[in-house]
């Protein structure tokens, strides 16, 4: 070998062995940045992502092609370089070449894409059906058949979202209650919404699917490894559309047949409360949580409202006038504006008692009068 | 010779000059592309970090439709209509517009529809908060009072676009000077013949969509309640079916600005005139045909997916006829890179990544995951920027000297293309990451694995903001310069608006051309 082709040879192999290392940290650096959209934890979000890489590395082999015969003409064909324009400005042959190739590369993509499109637009057969429900600005599920139903709805603190302490890694894309489904179980997703459209969307599961009042969309998952996967809704549904996330928790089929009973029973304790008689203190205490995580959202925390948007309840005349007429705000939603939704459906007895109580009590409007959970049981009725 | 111009305000209010209703049009069109970037800036700074820093949601949310209304509707369409004021009549030797005094209304209701959209941003309760494509019941049932004035600021606007395009096209079907046959019209006249149609074709149609708005907000009607029997999803239906043929009436006369620019540049003509005419319609076509592209998501029949799916992988073919042809004539050229050149080949690439990231979007069940997110905000500013906004500048300046008489600092406009290249980049490239990791579009805050990217995001959206402000001083510069720019201003470029003087005078081809 010559000293030349040794030293190329050298500075191959060390080029080689600086690229491979880079490949390895560079495979790091594309997790830490967040570069590409992920495989999933599905047989579909898997096709998803392989459809994605294979026109991604298409699109890169057209952008080669064409960029590089631009590049080389505005390098070469310069006039600074002397070149002189040559006169063609026609050509049927290379017009009808252009036309055919793209057609023959979106055949070929076509393919997998409607082979997938099918995948996705299979659901029947499910094992387990959820009723997925979207609310301003928050999810409910319903375990169809099985008589469970909880909102959930996002954890961050104010705090943490308004800088005054250190934000946790799962910032914004936590819930107090995740929906947790089994995993190998084909679960079927029933989605709609209350209010305005909303749309479901978990990335590892590759399930997005418009909640759209008056419409029920069907949409499935198969989740093959237990984890917990974080979405965000993907549809703009006003002012709180960046704060409702969604988190499901895929576990063992056991797993879920424990946590199934134990929310069962949970449930069906706090339906007995209804029954019960509370102390003004209790009621005040649980309705100021019920406030601060379902109504501060439009009422604020301070009972302000943003006129003329959200009224104050802070003297309203609602809050502070008779009671029968505050309830049935809060039972049945505002007859004028659908914004300030029925909560009857949504809240047991006792946490809408104990939000009326608050309300009349709070912010100054001392109004010293309460609400049992039975009063609201036979306004419900 | 005719008279000139009349003196003061009074020229600019009841001119029927089309250089000087150009003119207006070019630069109201350049003060809402400052204000929608403002609006624009507000978000960047919002995004700048994770936690709420400097706005609040509801107000996010306002400067987010605000920013894409103003610049689709307020940026984007009325420098087109400028430039197709100017150049029309001068490419095809038209005396003047054919309806004068229509051309002078469709520009001077325009300040009124904006005036009553900024508006808004002062009233109880706030903008519109329902983004740009202002989705029912969102924005019918559920939104704030100021809809109403949205929903009249849309009419005024449809019925300027419309006063427009009929304009145009009665222009170029009976104004053209003896000879020039449809086949021999420049490429520009041509894109905007059929972007004329298309706009006549769908104003209308968001001209009922807004009103079905106002009917269901005001006379009890459900068109879009689902409580009252009314279909949400059609709303959608509609309203794409105006918003994506809208897509192409920002990008059509892009491919005609950039088509007069490269054979100039290169020296050598335009490659497959006539496929591209035919690659200009065929893309109109199929606009009518793919709108439900834009909602894969909400639940459409397997066929209606499948049949958008294949329409839309469809579009692609013309499209890149074009890119084949622009590079083909460049190709074996003899080029020289002044700045209206910059832009344009810059056009040609960007444009093509946004092409790309369309084609990717195009394949519906990836767009199950690209859907809603930042990689569809890449997507579209990848095509609207470089496409929409470069060509027009592009188009300034290579006009420029033409309109005004005098030659624009090269040197300053090629620093104004370079940062606004960079900023272009650094700001839009990083959302297609944001995107592909699951950042949703449309929110105030977001985790912090989306940190890094919405912090390049910014920075690239602030140094976009200052090129814009060297593109104002250097325009300023040349109108005040004593620079005089000669009658063909670039080497040897074809077009019969280069046989006149420059500046071009009040009054041009008051008798017909001879055509060689
Ligand atoms: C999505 C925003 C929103 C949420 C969340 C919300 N409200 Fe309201 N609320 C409104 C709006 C809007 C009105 C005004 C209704 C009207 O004009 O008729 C209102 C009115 C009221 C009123 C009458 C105030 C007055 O003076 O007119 C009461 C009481 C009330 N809400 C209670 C509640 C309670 C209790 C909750 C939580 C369980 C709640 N709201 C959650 C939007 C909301
Ligand atoms: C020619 C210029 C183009 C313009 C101006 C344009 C503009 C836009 C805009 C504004 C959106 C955003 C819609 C939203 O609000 O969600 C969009 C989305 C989309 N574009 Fe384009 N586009 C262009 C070209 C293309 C091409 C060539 C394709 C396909 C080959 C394409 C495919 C799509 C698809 C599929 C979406 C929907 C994405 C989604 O909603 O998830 N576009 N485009
Ligand atoms: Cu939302
Ligand atoms: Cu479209």
């Amino acid at each position: 070998m010559s000293d030349r082709a040794r030293s190329v040879f050298r500075r191959l192999c060390l080029g080689l062995f600086v690229a491979s290392f880079a490949a390895q940290s560079f495979a790091a650096e594309v997790e830490r940045w967040g570069l590409n959209m992920t495989e999933g934890v599905t047989s579909v979000s898997r096709n998803i992502h392989s459809l994605h890489m294979n026109i991604l590395w298409w699109c890169v082999a057209i952008g080669v092609v064409v960029f590089g015969v631009m590049f080389y003409s505005m390098l070469v064909h310069r006039k600074s370089k002397g070149a002189k324009a040559a006169n063609f400005h026609e050509s049927t042959l290379l017009e009808v070449v252009w036309t055919i190739i793209p057609f023959i590369i979106l055949g070929i993509m076509a393919v997998p894409a409607t082979a997938t499109l099918i995948e996705i637009y299979d659901s029947e057969e499910a094992d387990i059906e959820v009723l997925i429900t979207g609310y301003q600005w928050k999810w409910k599920y319903d375990y169809i058949g099985q008589e469970l139903s909880f909102f959930s709805l996002l954890s961050t603190p104010k705090d943490e979202i308004y800088n005054r302490s250190e934000k946790n890694p799962n910032y914004l894309l936590e819930v107090d209650e995740p929906l947790v489904i089994p995993v190998d179980k084909k679960v079927r997703f029933l989605v709609t919404a209350n209010d305005v459209i909303h749309s479901w969307w978990v990335p590892d599961l590759a399930v997005k699917k418009d909640a759209i009042p008056g419409y029920v969309n069907a949409a499935w998952t198969k989740v093959d490894k237990p984890g917990i996967y974080r979405g965000q809704c993907a549809e703009l549904c006003g002012k709180d559309h960046g704060f409702m996330p969604i988190v499901v928790k895929a576990v063992e089929q056991q797993e879920y047949d424990a946590w199934l009973a134990e929310r069962r029973a949970a449930s069906a304790k706090l339906k007995a409360l209804s029954e019960q008689t509370f102390s003004f203190d209790e009621l005040y205490a649980q309705g100021q949580q019920v406030y601060e995580q379902l109504c501060a959202a439009c009422h604020q925390a301070n009972g302000e409202g943003v006129p003329p948007m959200f009224p104050a309840i802070k003297d309203s005349p609602v809050a502070t006038g008779a009671m029968d007429k505050h309830l049935d705000m809060v039972i049945n939603g505002s007859p004028s504006n659908p914004t300030m939704a029925a909560f009857g459906p949504q809240l047991s007895e006792l946490d809408i008692a104990a939000v009326v109580t608050y309300q009349r009590n709070a912010f100054g409007n001392n109004m010293g009068d309460q609400l049992q959970p039975i009063d609201v049981l036979k306004a419900k009725q | 010779m005719a008279h000139g111009p009349a003196q003061g305000i009074r020229r600019w209010l009841y001119t029927t000059n089309h250089k000087d209703i150009g003119t207006l049009y070019l630069w109201f069109s350049f003060a809402m592309f400052l204000l929608g970037g403002v609006f624009a800036l507000v978000i960047r700074a919002e995004l700048f970090e994770p936690g709420m820093q400097i706005v609040e949601p509801e107000f996010f949310n306002q400067m987010t439709t605000m920013h894409g209304l103003v610049m689709v509707f307020g940026a984007v369409m009325p420098a087109f209509v400028g430039l197709a004021n100017w150049m029309v009549p001068l490419m095809i030797g038209a005396p003047d517009m054919a309806l004068p005094r229509m051309n002078n209304w469709s520009f001077w209701i325009l300040p009124f529809a904006f005036a009553m959209l900024s508006s808004t941003l002062f009233m109880d309760g706030g903008a519109p908060n329902f983004g740009w494509t202002f989705y029912a019941p969102l924005s019918t049932t559920y939104a704030p009072p100021s809809v109403t004035f949205f929903i009249f600021a849309v009419h005024i606007m449809g019925a300027s676009s419309i006063m427009g395009a009929i304009n145009i096209i009665a222009t170029i079907v009976n104004l053209r000077a003896p000879g020039m046959s449809y086949m021999k019209m420049p490429l520009f006249v041509w894109t905007w013949l059929i972007t004329a149609f298309l706009l006549i074709a769908v104003m209308p149609v968001l001209a009922a969509v807004v009103t079905m708005m106002l009917f269901d907000i005001h006379f009890g009607t459900s068109f879009f309640n689902a409580a009252g029997g009314g279909d949400p999803v059609m709303f959608q239906h509609i309203f794409w079916f105006f918003g994506h043929p809208e897509v192409y009436i920002m990008i059509l006369p892009a491919f005609g600005v950039v088509s007069a620019i490269i054979p100039t540049f290169a020296r050598k003509s335009l490659f497959g005139y006539s496929s591209m005419v035919y690659a200009t319609a065929a893309i109109a076509f199929l606009s009518f045909v793919v709108w439900a592209h834009h909602m894969f998501t909400v639940g459409m029949p397997l066929a209606g997916e499948m049949a958008f799916m294949y329409m839309t992988m469809l579009i692609a073919v013309p499209t890149g006829v074009k890119v084949f042809n622009w590079v083909a004539t460049m190709f074996k050229g003899s080029m020289t890179f002044e700045t209206p050149m910059l832009f344009s080949v810059a056009f040609v690439i960007l444009f093509t990544i946004g092409g790309f990231s369309g084609l990717m979007l195009a394949i519906a069940p990836a767009d199950f995951q690209y859907h809603d997110t930042y990689f569809v905000v890449a997507h579209f500013h990848y095509v609207l920027v470089p496409g929409a906004i470069f060509s027009i500048t592009a188009g300034v300046y290579y006009w420029l000297p033409k309109w005004c008489g005098n030659m624009y600092n090269e040197t300053l406009g090629k620093v104004h293309f370079w940062t606004a290249f960079i900023g272009l980049n650094v700001t839009f490239f990083p959302m297609h990451f944001a995107g592909l990791s699951g950042m949703p579009r449309r929110i105030p805050d977001y985790n912090m694995m989306f940190a890094d990217w919405n912090m390049i995001s910014t920075v690239g959206a602030f140094l976009f903001g200052a090129a814009q402000i060297l593109f104002l001083f250097n325009v300023i510069a040349t109108i005040r310069s004593k620079r005089p720019a000669s009658d063909e201003v670039w080497d040897r470029p074809e077009g019969l608006e280069w046989t006149l003087p420059s500046p071009a005078p009040y009054h041009t081809f008051t008798k017909p051309p001879p055509l060689s």
